[in-house]
């Protein structure tokens, strides 16, 4: 059994970080309403487990468990999404020499699309790193995987993503 | 590329996670290869169009107002009395008498996932009454309050303005029962407050009108088409049932116009 002031502060501590939470819901399962469910889901999950929370970064502490919410929710519904392999052909094109970004309005939905586009433990890094800021070894703590493995999947999807952002549109290559 | 090595070193540069000796090496390194320097300002670049509101999905405010009922309700259902304001105190007594009522009522049926949900719905239409959050979408016109439920809800709930019946539309908002989000419908007669819940149903079988008191609270369901329907108030049950007949009778002439 709970006590109810258990509630009250799980209300003033974890409720702020809905954003956040629904933020990742969104982008891992790339749809309004599923992410909706996902996060009540995790939010709900949360709450049963604040008991044993025991301080520290409470929005991390949201993210691992949204995140485990939404890899639930996808073995489930989208068990086909989880076994996208990155597609490494992508970047045989790109020249050793780097191009630089340029970025005006319309590229910001190129980038939408690209992220949606990655594999989702490619996406769940970038989200975490690059809308959440989390430290690598923060986001290595809510993905489950070593440090080097953020690290890597960041290195990939990055470069991915300066490849959507530096082709060509005439090129044909997305 | 000559520093293939130094991507990681570079990386880890951009995003601020070295100690002291790596700054210092990254920019050592910096300072004599373009190649890589270009590849810092690439980093920049991108972090750069990660800024600013377009890329992040701020949680809509009705996701908001439901995950906090949902909250509540259950720590509602598993805090102990007494430790809490008046008002858990009122909706923690408010369940006690529905479980005293239900009870009794036990005592001489079998329990039913149908006593469970009178349950959840009579407290679900005070706690519009209490929490004032009556409606998440207010509107009398049936083409403003079903859209709204696109894309909040995996069904498209029937919305019906019963106006020139007696029974104008007061709005819509997301509710939660039976283990799932519902839509909430809320109508009006004269000073009483209407709340229908609906939701897609298990099985396609239709269910005729069933009546049940739960606290005071009137409660008709019923299920047509594919949906489960129940419509709670404090309104008198005759002219409950007339509002339950007035929402059958417009959607049969809906089930008339298409077939036709």
């Amino acid at each position: 059994m709970r006590e109810q002031s258990d509630v009250a502060r799980f209300e003033q501590a974890v409720l702020p970080h809905m954003d956040a939470a629904y933020n990742l819901a969104r982008w891992l399962t790339r749809n309004d309403a599923d992410a909706a469910d996902v996060t009540q889901e995790a939010f709900l999950r949360a709450l049963k487990f604040f008991g044993g929370f025991r301080g520290g970064d409470t929005r991390a502490w949201l993210l691992t468990i949204v995140r485990n919410t939404c890899y639930t929710w996808l073995r489930r519904n989208r068990v086909n999404e989880l076994a996208t392999p990155f597609d490494e052909e992508a970047h045989s094109g790109e020249s050793d020499d780097p191009e630089t970004i340029l970025l005006e309005g319309a590229d910001r939905e190129m980038l939408r699309q690209a992220l949606e586009a990655l594999p989702v433990e490619f996406r769940e890094v970038m989200i975490l790193r690059e809308l959440e800021g989390l430290s690598y070894k923060k986001i290595a703590g809510i993905a489950d995987v070593p440090v080097g493995t953020v690290m890597s999947r960041l290195a990939r999807a990055r470069k991915r993503l300066r490849l959507v952002l530096t082709s060509d549109p005439e090129g044909g290559r997305k | 590329m000559s520093c293939e090595g130094m991507q990681n070193l570079i990386q880890g540069y951009a995003d601020g996670e070295l100690d002291l000796l790596g700054n210092l090496r990254a920019e050592k390194h910096l300072k004599d290869c373009a190649v890589c320097a270009r590849d810092l300002q690439n980093h920049q670049a991108l972090r750069l169009a990660f800024t600013g509101e377009s890329l992040y999905f701020n949680a809509p405010p009705t996701l908001r107002g439901r995950i906090r009922s949902a909250v509540r309700a259950s720590g509602n259902a598993e805090a102990r009395p007494g430790s809490s304001s008046w008002r858990w105190m009122a909706a923690a007594a408010s369940f006690a008498l529905v479980a005293i009522a239900g009870w009794s009522l036990l005592l001489r049926s079998r329990p039913s996932r149908d006593e469970l949900l009178a349950q959840e719905i009579v407290a679900g239409h005070v706690r519009s009454m209490m929490a004032g959050h009556l409606t998440d979408v207010a509107s009398s016109n049936q083409h403003a309050v079903k859209p709204w439920f696109d894309g909040r809800l995996d069904f498209a709930p029937p919305v019906e303005d019963l106006a020139p019946r007696g029974f104008p539309l007061v709005g819509g908002r997301l509710d939660y029962a039976g283990g799932r989000p519902v839509a909430a419908l809320v109508y009006q007669r004269r000073q009483h407050l209407i709340n229908l819940f609906v939701w897609p149903s298990a099985d396609e079988s239709d269910d005729r009108n069933r009546m049940v008191v739960r606290q005071g609270y009137d409660l008709i369901h019923w299920s047509r088409a594919g949906m489960v329907y129940w419509a709670v108030s404090d309104l008198n049950l005759n002219e409950l049932q007339k509002f339950a007949q007035a929402l059958q009778n417009s959607a049969s002439r809906d089930d008339r116009r298409l077939k036709r």
